[in-house]
């Protein structure tokens, strides 16, 4: 089945609201070799204006998900996860995630295109924290498959 | 902790920062848990050949999170990466016992002179091989 054109423009639920923790901050800067202090020292984060430890530049993938896992899981999108490969990925931000932030994304499909048999899918997600204010917007472009 | 780089005192072209990063499959287990993603094919080897890979895949987002690492460095504060993009060109196998070695480069690509915002452009290498394309971070300085 091949990606329904119709999903351009959908605007899906937002998804339950994600509090960052410490901890959880900590463990992604380990996993993406971040050594700067700000990412997990929340002494040297304040001596730097915030309020606790900053994530790294890409965490917000990890609130993005839930978004892409709405999309996958919607029944007439026609997206077969085995055959996703992740194309591209780009992370706007308004300010960085922050330690103690309640985060809730809202996923746009922006375009789908076909590429001969394969379609490219660009969903954004726009992540917003608990007064509404938006934090980052992270844009995916999933390349499917399709039969050669 | 090292203060921010002046805006003013860069050039188009400089390299800005330059560090590899030794991968292991450990590594490829610690981030699908700081990450949440666990598709097999990033530590079994028997899924990874059976869906038709060269063996078991760095994840891509995985790659992204540490590339723009040694930009965060050079700019001393991961909050000043306002923008960070990639495309995913070539997967890194990462070997059972030997691992994988990424080397980063990073280089001014364009100065915004109004913004104070310097596009910083890595350049993702395993060995002679680019694995990331248009692998661009966009960095606010005073």
């Amino acid at each position: 089945m091949p990606v329904n054109p119709e999903l351009q423009g959908r605007v899906f639920p937002s998804t339950e609201p994600y509090l960052v923790g410490r901890e959880k901050v900590r463990e992604f800067a380990r996993a993406v070799f971040a050594t700067n202090a700000i990412n997990l020292d929340p002494e040297a984060a304040r001596a730097a204006g915030y309020d606790d430890v900053v994530a790294p530049p890409t965490f917000a993938v990890v609130v993005q998900e839930h978004t892409l896992a709405q999309l996958l899981a919607e029944p007439d999108a026609g997206i077969d996860f085995t055959r996703v490969v992740h194309g591209d990925q780009r992370f706007t931000s308004t300010r960085p995630i922050v330690a103690g932030d309640l985060l809730t994304a809202t996923l746009t499909v922006s375009s789908v295109k076909t590429l001969g048999p394969h379609s490219m899918v660009t969903a954004e997600s726009s992540i917003t924290d608990a007064t509404g204010a938006h934090v980052v917007t992270a844009i995916s472009t999933l390349v499917v498959r399709g039969d050669e | 902790m090292a203060a921010a780089p002046a805006f003013d005192g860069l050039s188009v072209g400089d390299i800005v920062a330059e560090h590899s990063f030794a991968l292991t499959r450990d590594s490829l287990v610690r981030y699908a848990g700081a990450s949440g993603d666990f598709n097999a094919i990033h530590y079994r080897d028997d899924v990874a050949r059976e869906v038709g890979l060269p063996g078991v895949l760095a994840h891509g987002m995985l790659t992204m999170g540490f590339a723009v690492q040694p930009v965060v460095d050079w700019a001393g504060d991961p909050g000043r990466v306002v923008d960070y993009q990639v495309r995913f060109t070539r997967p890194v196998v990462v070997d059972p016992q030997l691992g994988a070695v990424v080397s980063v480069v990073a280089k001014v690509g364009q100065l915004d002179a109004e913004a104070r915002v310097a596009r910083i452009d890595l350049t993702v290498k395993v060995g002679d091989e680019t694995v990331l394309g248009k692998a661009q971070a966009r960095v606010s300085l005073d």
